[in-house]
Parts: structure tokens; sequence; C-alpha cells
């Protein structure tokens, strides 16, 4: 080889430094300066202003203050308040308790569509892949149709002492939750099923050659296997099930905020910016811990982003 | 593959069918002579007839095609060569970028909606432009869309064979011409998958669009929020049940298009 220290061969090209570094910076330059700009910039400028106070008429302004964050974490000016702490932890029971029951759901989903033959695999797998690529705005006020108060379905409830005959189903965490489960049930089949194709039966016929019954050759022989496709659709739908704002504003109550509601509320009506800020960083926050904790789980180092 | 049992069939079906159940009601009430009410009262194509006279919609519906096409072309272009670079290139800070890409796909849409709102309204007291409107939505769409490119494009180059471009330069052709002769139509199943998901996602988002329009760019979506927040009407049901056939209609070609292709 004739390559010296000047140069590197560069996919059977031979490049000197400075060509490396011009066409480095001509490919990714300018998507990158697109998601600096109008991506971090904006997160950062997001984590600046959760810091200042509301000015008159809305304006932004202050000096630096933890105010905005002492708020949420419920020590108002008027001694404590439970409101905003228990927002937070309503979206993350709610995207925990969402992420369970799709897991739960998507399960057997999962199964059937490995245990389809040829075509019939394909079309199970496309029925699951059509409702995502729906509107999901659309998905979402379907429900409000379900579960109104002239439904079959919330005459069925009323029989069983469930619902009030003239009153629907919704608004309410149980809509929300329901629908919610509806919308994002594709997120955890998907990575479930790539999971159970993989599968190694052999293990499983072992655990139950060896005595095991049908529960425990499930827990030792199939959800070791699984578990890679278990945590990537539990976060999948832990995500948009936490910050979602479009759900809870069409099926939810008053009583029953969430943080995306409480963003939109804070820059919409109440027009308190820094506070909506502030709120926007603890979704932020929550999301990114989520992720963190998946990475280390799995060991990931692409979905490690902190 | 062992037999399946019964419960397994009967629990997919259940499954299936409140997945369904969703779409099959607005399809259904698309299609219902009542004006109000869950009762079903005889067929009747009345809703698509107001529908295509609904001068609203038929505006939202050119906001939303004209706003895909826009950022989806420029998003195709910046993430592609985002994806290459990133394939190819070793820099400093790659590693962070790397981890960076994935952000935007799963942080919460309305932080970034409102993000950008924040953005916009400072750059506006100082430079007077970036008025919400079709190119505050423009800029927002392209934001989200890159990360999905890039990531789909730098996948398809991880997946080449080397030796291939290695021929072409042994066999003569300077970096210019194996890129764009042997590289390049590598690629474009990638950049194609890529410009796909990033038109879906435009037409598809809500929130974004939302936070970020201004008079007179309403799209689809946010006209469907406003109706419903007024009350449904049958006539938003037909506009939805068009939506849901175009979508439903792309997710089998596609569908379809990689089983062929045998991707």
């Amino acid at each position: 080889m004739r390559a010296n220290l000047q140069t590197a061969v560069h996919h059977g090209e031979t490049l000197t430094p400075r060509a490396y570094s011009l066409r480095t910076g001509a490919s990714v330059g300018p998507g990158l300066a697109w998601l600096g700009a109008l991506f971090l910039g904006p997160l950062a400028l997001i984590a600046l202003i959760s810091l200042l106070s509301r000015g008159e008429y809305g304006t932004v302004g202050g000096a630096w203050t933890f105010e905005n964050y002492r708020r949420l974490a419920g020590f108002g000016l008027l001694g404590f308040d439970s409101l905003y702490p228990l927002i937070i932890a309503r979206s993350v029971l709610l995207g925990l308790t969402t992420a369970m029951l799709c897991l739960s759901a998507g399960l057997p989903l999962a199964f059937f569509i490995a245990s389809c033959k040829g075509r019939y695999k394909n079309l199970a797998l496309t029925l699951v892949v059509v409702p995502l690529w729906t509107n999901l705005l659309i998905r979402t006020y379907a429900w409000q149709m379900l579960l109104g108060p002239e439904s079959s379905l919330t005459q069925v409830a009323a029989l069983f002492g469930l619902a009030e005959a003239d009153e629907g189903l919704y608004p309410g965490l149980f809509a929300v939750s329901l629908c919610m489960v509806c919308d994002f049930l594709p997120f955890a089949v998907l990575p479930i099923y790539a999971s159970v194709e993989k599968l190694n039966w052999s293990l499983v016929e072992a655990a139950m050659d060896l005595g095991a019954n049908r529960v425990s050759a499930f827990r030792h022989g199939i959800v070791p296997q699984i578990k890679p496709g278990l945590t990537a659709g539990f976060i999948l739908v832990f995500l948009p099930a936490m910050g979602q704002f479009v759900i809870p504003d069409l099926l939810g109550g008053a009583k029953t905020m969430l943080l995306g509601n409480a963003i939109q509320q804070q820059f919409g009506a109440a027009s308190d910016w820094p506070f909506g800020s502030a709120v926007a960083m603890v979704s932020l926050l929550v999301a990114m811990l989520a992720l963190w904790l998946m990475a280390r789980h799995t060991g990931d180092d692409e979905l490690n982003i902190l | 593959m062992h037999a399946r049992s019964k419960t397994l069939t009967t629990s997919a079906a259940v499954i299936y069918a409140f997945l369904y159940a969703p779409i099959a009601i607005v399809v259904v009430f698309s299609f219902n002579a009542a004006r109000h009410g869950a009762g079903w009262q005889g067929f009747t194509l009345h809703w698509y007839r107001t529908l295509l006279a609904n001068e609203q919609a038929l505006s939202a519906a050119r906001n939303s095609l004209l706003l895909a096409i826009c950022s989806t072309v420029i998003a195709t272009v910046l993430g592609t060569m985002l994806g290459f670079g990133l394939n190819r290139y070793r820099f400093r800070g790659h590693r962070f970028v790397s981890r960076i890409l994935y952000l935007p796909v799963f942080i919460p849409d309305i932080v970034m909606a409102v993000s950008l709102l924040l953005l916009y309204s400072l750059l506006r007291q100082w430079s007077g432009l970036f008025q919400l409107g079709m190119t505050t939505m423009v800029l927002g769409h392209v934001t989200f869309q890159i990360p999905f490119v890039a990531i789909i494009v730098r996948a398809r180059l991880a997946g080449l064979n080397p030796a291939l471009e290695e021929a072409a330069h042994d066999l003569g052709a300077n970096g210019w011409q194996t890129f764009w002769r042997v590289t390049f139509p590598l690629m474009i199943p990638g950049v194609l998958a890529g410009a796909m998901l990033a038109f879906t996602l435009s037409l598809d988002d809500f929130v974004v669009s939302f936070f970020t329009s201004g008079p007179g760019s309403t799209t689809l979506p946010i006209l469907i929020y406003s109706s419903v927040k007024r009350g449904i009407t049958p006539d938003i049901n037909a506009l939805s049940t068009l939506m849901i056939a175009a979508s439903a209609l792309a997710a089998v070609t596609v569908t379809l298009l990689q089983r062929n292709r045998k991707v």
C-alpha cells in the first residue's frame, strides 16, 4: 500500500484530511445547522425561559428564579398546592398503565401473527399497521362517538351500573386510557412480534420436558427471549402516552389534566409562557429519564441519549 | 410453529375488533342519514356532497398538501445528506449527533411545538418576520422530518456492500462518478422510504401545526380538531373517511412494495 500519513483510503478512494473534512462539513453541515437552529436552540430557549417569570400582559420578564419549578413541586404562593404534583404523577402513572395494558393486549396478538402462515401472516401484520397510518385525531374523536351518551357501549355499561344512562363514558380518565391503549397498541405489537418470530421453541419444549407447567414455561422459557421486544414496546407506548395532548384534550375532563394539557393551557389561555416552559421541561425530563432507563436496561448505545 | 389454540385466535379477533372500532364507527356514520345521535337512519351520500361544497375543507386540503410537499422536499434533501455523512465520515461529536438524532423522534411533540412557538415569537420581536403561517409551519415540519429521513438513509447505507464502490474506483471512476453512478442509485430505496415517511408524518401532524399556524394556514387535522371542539358533524366523518381510505391505501401499497423487494 502506498498510503502515507497524509491520506486515508475511504471506500476505495484516497482522500487528504482536508478533502475529508470538507466533505464531512458539506454533507452533515446543513442538516445539523437546521437541527441546531430549530430543534436544540428552541429547547435551550425553553430551559432559559422556564427560569423567568410572567411579566405584565403575559410578557416574559423578571429576574432569574426557580419559582416556576417550586410551583410545579407544590409550593405555591398560598401554601402547598397539590395541583401540579398530581398532574405530573397522573401523567406518569397513565403512561405506565397504558404501556402495561398495551403489552398485555399486544402479547397474544403478536403470538397470533407469528402463528399465521404465508400470505395470512402479511395480512395479519398489515391489519396492525393500517391503524397506525390513520390520523390519530380521527381515531381519537371516534371514541367520543363510541363512548357518548347514546352509544351502545354506554347502554351496556349502564345495564351493569357502570355508567349513568344519560351520561357518556367520557370525559374522564377511563376514556383517555381506553383510547390511548387503542391508539398505541400497534407500537407494542410490532416489536413484540419481531421478538416472537426469532423465538427458539426448543427451549420452551425443554422446560416442559423437565416438568415445567405452562405458566413457568412461559415465564422462564419465553419471557427472557422476547424481553427486547417487550422493553421496546413498553417505551414506544409510554413516551407518546405520557406526553399526549390531543387524547386528554378531547376525552379527558377538567379534573384529569395531564402534562400535555397543562403546557397548552399555559401557552394558550393562561398565557404564562415561563411557567408553561417549566412544565414542558418536566415532560422533556421524564421522557429522557425513561429513555435513559431503557438504554441502561438493554445496553443499546444508540438510544442512550443522556 | 405450534398449532395455535382457540383461545389465542379468539383473543386476537377481539383485539382486532378493538383496534378497528373507532375507524369503523367514523366510516359507518359518514354514510348515516341521521344528523345527530347514534341510531342508523339509512344510507346516504349527502355528507360527501356537503363536504365537496365546503370551501374551508377544500382550502385546508390544499394547505395540507402544500405543507407536506414543501417540507418533504427540503427534509429529504437535508436528511439524505445528513444520513450519508453520518454513515461515511467520523468527526468530533459524531456520537453526540447520532444520539441527538433520536431525540426529536421520542420527545413529546407538544414540547417541540411550544419551543418553536417561543422561538418564532422571539424572532418576530427582533426582526418583524416569522409571522405565524405556512412558512413557520414548513420550518417546524422539516425539523421533525429530518431525523426520520437521516436514520432511514443511514440504515440503508450501512446495509450496502462496500465492494461495489471499491470496484468502481478500481475500474477508474473518480469520487463524483462513483457517487452518482453507484452509491446514489443504491441509496434510492432508502431515500424514497424516508421521503414517504416524512410526507405521511407531515400530513398527519396536528400538534406542531396547531401551535405554529396562523390565520389562513389551516390544515386538515386543524380543521377536524376545531370541528370536533364545536361538536362533530357528519361531513367531518365524511372527510375523515376519505383520509382513512387514503392512508389505508398508502399503508397497503408500502407493504406490498416492501414484500416484492424482499427488504
